[in-house]
């Protein structure tokens, strides 16, 4: 149920594109067709399923408060955490370079399709952020882990297949010539941000909201609580006032 | 000195960063919800380009072409950690607000762009005068944006109310004005660099595309 709706919750609610504005520089530069988003799209979530399960084991072990703890007592107070954008960079884009090379040595026709695409992915800013969000959001297990970077990776997919398709179909329609190519995508990809923003009520909980409506609950209990003693209270007195009758 | 001069000044204008070469967009829609934190961004990407350009403009000679990616990387990673650690030091609170988007100035792609595009090729002098042009330029999209996001959406500039009182319905207030709520929503963002490039493209017509 947590993976579930962890899932859910990275592709539609925090989706990279439209509520955090992650990699919007890849996005704008190439979608002008389906095709080399698709490409661009595959090749971020692959991406995004390695690096950021392997950047949460370095969180865990390496990089947070108290992480080295496993190599012995002297080293549980040390705090490497400033060190976490140049760890979490250098893993990425070597990462990258790595499966640019494995890809290309086992999988010719795969490597021929998202090939090109890889180098540029270094420097997309949505892996670095799915890794640091992965941290600020203190995802809790290896698994969930994954399924963040999976579940972000399809939503950076779908927003660029979306905005491609649409860029495609765009170019038969009469936009003002000013604001042609550039300005109307980010006034579409600001239309789209506002639909996508009604997910935002799909939340099951396990969240602020689910936070919240405890705390109201609570109080809710409470107010129960006062009007229950009240009722008692009442109920006492009929009672004894039927006794005395 | 004329071209030198270029150099700062094109960025601001016909050569701006965000709205003509897009690059560097993804920071500059996230955190402009306030001006301040617009400004400190701003400074932030100043510093590391400033610095970063001339770091890898007297490195070009030495770095090898194949591995150049990776070494601008951590150029940048470590000036980004100074900004970062910085900031909790002297602004924690506004730090909060940034949150990762600190960190992201090391994915920026202005960053990375120039550093190919002009560093690599030429001298500390050039390049600290390129990577100071093009983050002014960067910069002044972000307070644009943010100025109009934090005037419309909650009344304030700094965080200092100017337009009234809104709920002793003081100033603009008392005429009937309303906040718009929804200017300090993310797709706002989108929409005024949209009404940017809108009004720079039809003041200088050479800039339209297709």
């Amino acid at each position: 149920m947590e993976h579930l709706e962890l899932f859910f919750k990275s592709i539609f609610i925090d989706n990279m594109v439209f509520a955090t504005f992650l990699g919007m520089c890849s996005y704008l530069a190439v979608s002008k067709k389906v095709s080399t988003a698709v490409g661009l799209g595959a090749a971020v979530i692959f991406v995004l399923a390695i690096t950021v399960p392997l950047n949460w084991l370095l969180d865990q072990y390496i990089l947070q408060p108290g992480a080295l703890s496993w190599l012995g007592e002297d080293y549980a107070s040390y705090d490497l955490s400033f060190l976490s954008f140049i760890m979490f960079i250098a893993t990425i884009a070597t990462m990258v370079q790595l499966v640019e090379i494995v890809v290309e040595k086992f999988s010719p026709s795969l490597y021929n399709s998202l090939g090109i695409f890889l180098p540029l992915i270094a420097v997309n800013c949505a892996i670095l952020g799915g890794s640091l969000f992965m941290q600020s959001r203190e995802i809790a297990t290896l698994g969930l882990a994954l399924n963040y970077g999976i579940g972000s990776g399809i939503g950076w997919f779908l927003a660029i297949l979306a905005i491609a398709a649409i860029r495609e179909k765009i170019r038969y329609s009469a936009v003002p010539p000013a604001l042609r190519g550039l300005g109307i995508t980010f006034i579409i990809t600001g239309l789209m941000a506002i639909g996508f923003m009604s997910f935002g009520g799909m939340l099951t909980g396990g969240d602020e909201g689910a936070k919240k409506d405890k705390k109201s609950a609570s109080i809710e209990l409470q107010k129960e609580d006062i009007n229950n003693e009240e009722a008692k209270d009442k109920t006492d007195l009929e009672l004894a006032e039927n006794i005395n009758k | 000195m004329a071209k030198d001069s270029r150099l700062i000044l094109d960025p601001l204008t016909d050569n701006n960063p965000i709205t003509i070469q897009v690059l560097g967009i993804c920071s500059a829609l996230a955190i402009t919800a306030e001006l301040e934190a617009s400004i400190v961004m701003s400074v932030s990407v100043l510093f590391v380009m400033g610095v970063g350009n001339v770091v890898i403009s007297l490195m070009r000679n030495i770095i090898p072409s194949k591995i150049r990616i990776i070494a601008q990387l951590i150029v940048v990673a470590t000036l980004v950690i100074i900004v970062d650690l910085v900031l909790k030091a002297f602004a924690y609170e506004l730090s909060k607000t940034l949150s990762v988007f600190v960190g992201l100035i090391i994915t920026n792609c202005i960053i990375m762009g120039r550093f190919e595009a002009f560093a690599l090729g030429n001298g500390p002098w050039r390049s600290f005068l390129d990577g100071i042009g093009n983050a002014l330029g960067y910069g002044i999209i972000l307070i644009i944006v943010g100025f109009f996001r934090e005037l419309l959406g909650s009344g304030t500039l700094l965080g200092i109310p100017v337009l009234g009182d809104p709920i002793e319905k003081t100033g603009l207030y008392a005429l009937g004005y309303e906040n718009n709520g929804f200017m300090l929503l993310s797709p706002m963002a989108l929409i005024v660099v949209g009404i940017i490039i809108w009004v720079q493209r039809s003041r200088n017509k050479d800039l339209i595309e297709d």
